[in-house]
């Protein structure tokens, strides 16, 4: 989809995920530096009362962000803000949507207002999120 | 230690984080972005990037990383088991690259309860500048605390 396309209203093409594995969690753990053991050790998670390991928010945040970087350059992202709404399971398979909000010029930028959200199979919310960018004339 | 509004506005120890191309090519891979900006050399500076550009969270983690990373928490008394990621945002200045050498300055920005005190919200700002002080990246995060121990438990 070319940027300059966008207009209010106009859905991103949705980013379906494979299942996060256990392999993944521990991966993204190394590589985003976030070594928090409740999503890496499943003694640590039950011993804090959760039945299993559970994904971090920023895998999520960050699967959503690939929405971004395949709308625009990386440096054309303005602002990016999510709210964690649930937890991610692991073994999830997670769908990341976006939709155009709105569009407009800013400091003579046209810039795009993006909602974006990271679903469940089951139609749990997980994430809702929120982006500036700025998009071609 | 009873947390309340007084931590506001609490400077966190400062750090210094040197961008790994390894570690960006890693991240990119690990959230399967097949983008070949972030991973290959030539697609990056074909892309007018002097190396591999970072994807948009990825500044955020060294937040998190190492044992130091979370002593501020037990200087709040706060377990982590019971931490919970509330909400996360980033205002972009300047983009980051491999190679780049970024300096974290964190403070407490707010703190709060809801749900009559069943969850306590604690909020920092972090400002993420390069060494001459320019800035790249203002990150916002908020926790919340499920449980917290109540104060005359304390």
């Amino acid at each position: 989809m070319s940027a300059a396309a966008v207009e209010p209203g106009t859905q991103l093409p949705d980013l379906p995920l494979p299942p996060i594995s256990r392999a993944t969690l521990a991966l993204f753990a190394g590589a985003s530096g976030d070594h928090n053991p409740i999503h890496i050790d499943l003694d640590f998670a039950r011993a804090a009362g959760q039945d299993d390991v559970f994904a971090h928010g920023m895998l999520s945040m960050a699967y959503l962000g690939r929405l971004l970087t395949d709308l625009v350059p990386v440096g054309a992202i303005r602002s990016y803000t999510v709210r964690f709404a649930a937890i991610t399971p692991v073994h999830a398979e997670v769908t990341c949507r976006g939709t155009v909000a709105s569009v407009e010029t800013v400091d003579g930028e046209r810039r795009a207002r993006l909602q974006l959200e990271a679903r469940l199979a089951d139609g749990t919310v997980t994430v809702r999120g929120e982006a500036v960018v700025a998009v071609q004339q | 230690m009873v947390i309340d509004e007084s931590v506001i506005g609490r400077e966190l120890p400062s750090f210094t984080v040197e961008l790994e191309r390894g570690r960006v090519r890693l991240f990119a891979e690990v959230i399967g972005d097949d983008n070949p900006v972030f991973t290959d050399l030539d697609a990056a500076r074909a892309a007018g990037h002097p190396d591999l550009p970072v994807p948009p969270t990825f500044l955020f983690g060294f937040v998190l990383e190492g044992a130091k990373s979370t002593q501020w928490l037990d200087d709040l008394g706060i377990d982590l088991g019971n931490v919970l990621h509330a909400e996360q945002s980033f205002t972009y200045h300047d983009t980051a690259h491999a190679g780049d050498v970024l300096v974290y300055r964190p403070r407490i920005a707010d703190t709060f309860e809801k749900k009559g005190g069943a969850l306590r919200f604690v909020v920092r700002e972090i400002s993420v500048t390069r060494e001459d002080g320019s800035p790249v990246v203002d990150l916002r995060d908020s926790i919340a605390v499920v449980r917290p121990a109540p104060a005359d438990a304390r």
